[in-house]
This record gives structure tokens, C-alpha cells and sequence, in this order.
């Protein structure tokens, strides 16, 4: 038996989607459809010659070696960005929640990096990152790691992938946050007179509760990951150095943009998009089992 | 209260501009440019003394980001319907634009139609040449050039306890060895990676790029850089880079300030980069022309531009036509152009204002800025130097990059690299043939 809101007049219940199904369809449908038709066109810059090509330019895609790589770039990048900025996040929220002295002050601090913009935020870790220049590069080379991410793939990873889990961490902190205050306090302290110690009641009670934010926040994240980490990419470090941090987003916005090729973009596009439904399905699918609401 | 005055003032306001429209409408033309800082400067400069220099048209230049960005928004303007009369695309783009035919008007056409005095001869060939077909139809109007130089921290050399400047290839590499002791981050350093070690350093050793006069001559173009002599260059970078020596900056001009802040006593870019060291070198520092390798017959040949040019959208009016013709005319004056290369450091477009400056001493005072001139006329251009046409050159240098750092980070063979470089920028030249031809 499925919970059904009552409405008497159908026709208030469609009035009331109606603005919502509008918004998707101008900004959602309506492009991805021109870009499935547009995956299907061959066309110079200007759009002066358009030829109809069929799959020709998923064929060619799939034939090109750096396409599987920035797959796997892809995979590696979010892999890690969704782990860290989750566990960072989750952490600092546990640790905002406690009664400390000033902890409006701390919060508000904490949630200050999600007005920072990506691209901004990818120059001010240039400053602190440029060998030669940064701070923190220095502070490295002295210490004798030869920090280079212009040159060395592994670095430049390592760059994009603070940066994209410094954006991301105040977001999570604050629906965690807002997930911890509404777990009732007495569940915790029955628990504490039943004599769990604090890492203990985090792990039996705190946590499992929270797996509905916890949840939400993995769909949210991947999906940030996959697609608003353009901007940090475009500024640290252009996809490189030999495609190490090209993901596919980046790509599309490459061969698309760059490149002028808007049928290969189109086509990756698509599969990207194919991929994200996928994901997210999946996710539904079998990670929501666990999830007590 | 406040609506209500807004609304009176604007009733005024539209009263005036009706009661006082001239009997002879002004044309507007729209100059889309990717100018920055000074050289922002001076585009604003230019379109207001043209603009008071007489009352039928009016230059309204608007700053359009990146010269990628400004690209990308000419097209996309054009796709809508709206493109700007003027439009600065740099060098890079220019096989983009010449394959738009519906999209451009080609400047020597303009002219002709226009009835401006044009002689193509009065511009330097090493400038035109780049813009122009193969028959020597020049298709957009130069505007900002400049050509890659050696820059040289003259006191580091001292304390490395070496004479001069290098000259050749062998020489650079030596000396960053030797400045390897006092620079242990990096001896010699470059920017803007592919227009330096392949497509300046081909033109200035007279070997091709690829075939058809580097694609001056046609789309059907296939690149074939990949020589010994090309890679030869990235090994030995490569093995340089090991201990830095050699080190590398990046794809574009990001790295420039290693050079103004000391770490990189030798350090290989454009010449536009003059006004920077200027302003920020605490040392004593000159600039001197390209490295070559001395075994090879023809070099040093001449060297190639880089910077921008203007291009003249399609589908505009007669008088917007006849005001852009005018506006080149105005570009191509000989004090102006003077006026233009001294203050902003980039070359000048005519043979006249080039002997002007030379004649009034100015290279004397500034033996730098000659530089690269002396680099661009060292020889009359060859089909291997006097330019390059390839499409999609904009995403191309990315791909040729990577190979680059590929290479440089010892990941793959400098022959496996240029392989890939030239196997993958065929590929790509193939799809912009197809789309291109018809």
C-alpha cells in the first residue's frame, strides 16, 4: 500500500506540477533532445555545412584511445572527490554539533567556501600550489617532494581533486549538520546510560540515522562531480599534463567548444548522460535498501 | 515617485535624441577584440581617434574575453544571426575563419569594393603572408603580431661564468647545464609550447609541418613533423628535464614569470612579452633570436608571428562595409602604425613604418623590439615559413601538447610522442576536410 496525498480535483493536483514540469521541460528535455540530435550531424564551426551521419560519431568516438582514458579518469576523480568531501564533511559536522563556545561563528566559517565559485576557487589553489610560486609548493619542495603538477600527472590530480572536495565539503557539512540536529537527543543518551561510549553510539545509532542524508548526498555529490567540476579542471589545469585530469565532462567541453566539433561533443554527451542515469539508477536500485528512513 | 520621474525623464530624453538626430544617420560597427590591460588601451584609443576623425561611422569596440572566448562568442553570434562587424581572432584561428566562406568577407575584397587605396606590398610579406591565400589575397587585416624570442638573464649567465648569449641549440643546452649549479629549479624554461618547438622552430630550420605549403595550398593537408630533427629537440628537452636543466612552464604564457623573477635564466617566448620584463626585471637582461641547429643547411630561415588579426564578418551593410574599409585604411597609416609598435611592444604591419622607426633611432634605444623583426625578414620567406594553415589548429596544439609532456615526463619516446602528435592531428585535420570542403 503506497501513502497518497488526497487531492479532490485532479485538476489543482496538475496545476500545482504544472510550473515544475515547464522548467524541466524548457531546461532539461528540450536541450537533451537537441543534443541527441545533434550527436547524430556532422558540422563545420559556423553551422555553414550540416551533414546527417547517422552513428558515425559514437563510432568514431569509441575507436579513440583518450576517450576509454578519461573514463577512468573520470572514475578515479569522482571516486575520490565523493569519498573525501563526504567523510570531511560528515567530520566537521560532528564536530559542529557539539556545545563548544562560538560555534555559530564556526559554522558560518564552514559554509563560507560553497559561495566561492569553482573557477575562483582554482586560482586561489594556483596560488598556493604553483611550483615555483605557491607557498605551499615551496613548502613541499623543501621538504624534498618534487611537487609539479604541470609536468606530473599524479600531482595534478592530486591538485584538482582538494580543490573540487574544498568546494563541495561546506555543502555536505550542512546537510549533515541539519541531519545530526534531528536526530532525538534521547535515542543518544538512552544509549549512553546503556553504556556506549561515544565512537560506539556514532557508529549504531548516529550513523545508520543519518543514512537518509547520507544517501541524498552521495546522489548530489556524484552528480556535482561529474558535471560542476568543469570550471576548477578548466582553470588548474586544462585537462593535463597528457590528459591526466581530462574527465569526460572536460572533454566534452573540449572537443565541443574548443575543438568546434558539436556532433563528437553531442555524442559524448549522450553516453555521459546515459552513464549519470545508470549511476543514479543503480543507486536507487540497491544502495537505498540500506537506507532506514 | 521615483517611476514616475524615470518615466518624464526618458519621455525627454527620447524628445531630445529625436529633435536633435543629425540628417545623416551614424553607422555603428561593432569590433569584438580579446585585448587586455594596456593593449585595452590602446583598442579604445583607436576606435575614439577614429571615431573624431569623422562623423559617419562610429567603432564600438567590446573586450569578448580570451581570445578562445572571443572566438567561440563570434560564432556563436553568427550562428544567431548577430555577428560584430569586426572580429579579432588570433593566429590560431585562422584556418577556423578562412574556411567559413559564408561567414567572412575577405579584406582584400572589401577593399576593392570600397574603393580604399590597398597595395598588399606595402605590408610586411612575414606578416601578410600568414593571413593571406596562396595567391597572395590577404584575407584578414594584421593587427597585433609578435615572434618568439630567447630572453636572457645576462647576470646569471655572468655568475655561470658564460660569455655570451647562446645561439644554437647545442650552446642552449650546454648553458643550462652550467646554470643548472646556480638555478637548480630550472636552467631553460619555454611558453606557449607547440608555436615554439614545432611550428617556429620548423619554419626556422625551413622543414615543413605538414604538406601543401603547411596547408596554405589546401584542406588536403597532412602534417609530417615528425623528422629526426623534431625529435631530436624533444629527446634531448626531455633528458634535460631529468634534473631541470630544462623545465618545463606549461602549454601557454602562464610560466612567464619565472623568467622576470630570476628562476629561469634562459627562457624562450614571445616577443610581446618586452613590456613585463621591463617593468618587473631586477637584473640585467636582454632578449636575442631563436635557437638552430647549426647542422641544418638552411638555418636559421625566418621566423613566424603569432598574436592576432581582424576579421570582417559576412552578411553586413553597404555602409558598414564602407566605415570597416575606412577604419583599415585609418589601421594602416604610417605614423599610427609607428605610434602603435612603440607603445605596445607588438610589430609593425607596413614596410614604411618599420623603416620610420628605424630611421628615427628608436631601435637604438630599444634594441629588443628588433628582435623579432630581424628574426621575420632574416630571409625571404620559404613555403615552409611563411606560415601555417591547419583546422582545428585551436584544439590541435592541446593534442600536441600532450604528446609533449608525454615525452617530456618520460612516459613516452620523443619518436613515440611526435608520432602520436602527427597521427592524431591528421586525424583531426580529416574530419575538419570533410566538414570544410563543401
Amino acid at each position: 500500500m503506497e501513502d497518497r496525498a488526497i487531492f479532490s480535483n485532479k485538476l489543482l493536483a496538475y496545476l500545482l506540477v504544472l510550473p515544475q514540469l515547464a522548467v524541466s521541460l524548457v531546461f532539461f528535455y528540450w536541450p537533451a533532445v537537441q543534443a541527441v540530435w545533434q550527436s547524430f550531424l556532422l558540422q563545420d564551426a559556423f553551422g555553414l555545412s550540416t551533414e546527417f551521419v547517422w552513428f558515425e560519431n559514437y563510432v568514431a568516438l569509441l575507436k579513440t584511445p583518450e576517450y576509454y582514458h578519461a573514463i577512468g579518469v573520470t572514475f578515479v576523480f569522482s571516486g575520490l572527490v565523493v569519498f573525501f568531501s563526504l567523510a570531511i564533511g560528515l567530520l566537521l559536522a560532528v564536530m559542529a554539533n557539539h556545545n563548544i563556545r562560538g560555534v555559530q561563528i564556526y559554522r558560518t566559517f564552514l559554509i563560507i567556501p560553497y559561495a566561492v565559485a569553482p573557477a575562483v576557487a582554482s586560482v586561489l589553489f594556483i596560488f598556493m600550489f604553483q611550483p615555483g610560486l605557491g607557498m605551499i609548493a615551496r613548502a613541499l619542495q623543501r621538504y624534498g617532494i618534487d611537487w609539479n603538477p604541470v609536468l606530473n600527472g599524479t600531482h595534478a590530480m592530486i591538485l584538482v581533486v582538494i580543490v573540487a572536495v574544498w568546494n563541495q565539503i561546506s555543502y555536505n557539512f550542512l546537510f549533515f549538520l541539519a541531519g545530526l540536529q534531528s536526530i532525538p537527543k534521547s535515542v543518544i543518551e538512552a544509549a549512553a546510560i546503556d553504556g556506549a561510549r561515544p565512537v560506539r553510539r556514532f557508529w549504531t545509532i548516529v550513523f545508520p540515522l543519518l543514512s537518509p542524508t547520507t544517501f541524498f548526498l552521495i546522489v548530489i555529490n556524484i552528480t556535482y562531480v561529474f558535471f560542476n567540476t568543469l570550471g576548477i579542471i578548466d582553470t588548474a589545469t586544462g585537462g593535463g599534463p597528457n590528459g591526466a585530469t581530462q574527465t569526460l565532462v572536460y572533454k566534452v567541453f573540449q572537443d565541443g567548444k574548443v575543438g568546434a566539433d558539436l556532433g563528437g561533443s553531442a555524442a559524448q554527451s549522450v553516453i555521459l548522460m546515459i552513464i549519470v542515469v545508470i549511476l543514479t539508477a543503480f543507486q536507487f536500485r540497491y544502495v537505498e535498501k540500506k537506507v532506514h528512513y | 515617485m521615483a517611476l514616475r520621474h524615470f518615466g518624464a525623464a526618458a519621455a525627454a530624453t527620447i524628445a531630445l535624441a529625436i529633435c536633435a538626430s543629425p540628417a545623416r544617420a551614424v553607422t555603428e560597427i561593432q569590433w569584438w577584440h580579446a585585448m587586455t590591460g594596456g593593449n585595452n588601451d590602446v583598442v579604445v584609443k583607436l576606435a575614439n581617434d577614429f571615431n573624431a576623425s569623422q562623423s559617419d561611422y562610429k567603432i564600438v569596440p567590446t573586450f569578448k574575453g580570451s581570445y578562445a572566448d572571443t572566438l567561440n562568442a563570434g560564432i556563436a553570434a553568427f550562428r544567431a544571426g548577430n555577428a560584430p562587424g569586426i572580429m579579432q581572432v588570433f593566429e590560431v584561428g585562422t584556418a577556423t575563419m578562412m574556411a567559413a566562406k559564408g561567414a567572412i568577407k575577405p579584406v582584400f575584397e572589401l577593399m576593392k569594393e570600397q574603393g580604399e587605396k590597398f597595395d598588399p606590398n606595402s605590408y610586411l610579406p612575414a606578416i601578410t603572408g600568414y593571413y593571406s591565400t596562396s595567391k597572395g589575397e590577404m584575407l584578414s587585416f594584421p593587427f597585433n603580431s609578435s615572434s618568439m624570442v630567447l630572453w636572457v638573464n645576462l647576470d646569471a649567465l655572468k655568475e655561470a661564468g658564460i660569455a655570451e648569449p647562446p645561439k644554437t641549440w647545442p650552446e642552449v643546452f650546454a648553458d643550462a647545464k652550467k646554470l643548472h649549479a646556480t638555478h637548480p629549479t630550472c636552467g631553460f624554461s619555454s611558453s606557449w609550447i607547440t608555436w615554439g618547438l614545432i611550428k617556429q622552430f620548423s619554419a626556422w630550420h625551413n622543414v615543413p609541418i605538414g604538406t601543401k605549403a603547411n596547408g596554405l595550398d589546401g584542406f588536403d593537408t597532412v602534417l609530417k613533423f615528425n623528422t629526426p630533427l623534431e625529435e631530436k629537440l624533444i629527446s634531448e628537452l626531455a633528458e634535460l628535464q631529468k634534473d631541470k636543466s630544462y623545465d618545463y612552464s606549461g602549454r601557454t604564457n602562464t610560466g612567464e614569470g619565472r623568467f622576470t623573477s630570476g628562476e629561469c635564466p634562459l627562457y624562450m617566448t614571445s616577443s610581446a612579452f618586452y613590456p613585463s620584463v621591463k617593468a618587473n626585471a631586477k637584473f640585467a637582461y636582454t632578449a636575442v633570436p631563436m635557437p638552430y641547429f647549426p647542422d641544418v643547411k638552411d638555418a636559421p630561415q625566418n621566423s613566424i608571428i603569432g598574436g592576432a588579426s581582424l576579421w570582417v564578418m559576412a552578411g553586413k551593410s553597404a555602409d558598414e562595409y564602407k566605415g570597416i574599409a575606412k577604419f583599415f585604411t585609418f589601421l594602416s597609416d604610417t605614423d599610427r602604425q609607428v605610434y602603435l609598435h612603440e607603445v605596445s611592444g607588438y610589430l609593425p604591419i607596413t614596410k614604411a613604418a618599420y623603416e620610420k622607426t628605424k630611421e628615427s633611432g628608436f631601435y637604438d634605444k630599444n634594441p629588443i623590439l628588433e628582435v623579432p623583426l630581424k628574426e621575420l625578414t632574416n630571409k625571404p620567406p620559404t613555403e615552409n615559413s611563411r606560415g601555417l594553415r591547419f583546422g582545428g589548429m585551436v584544439q590541435m596544439r592541446d593534442v600536441w601538447s600532450e604528446e609533449i609532456e608525454a615525452a617530456l615526463a618520460g612516459k613516452k619516446s620523443a619518436k613515440q610522442a611526435m608520432d602520436d602528435a602527427v597521427s592524431r592531428g591528421n586525424a583531426m585535420l580529416r574530419q575538419f576536410e570533410r566538414t570544410a570542403a563543401k
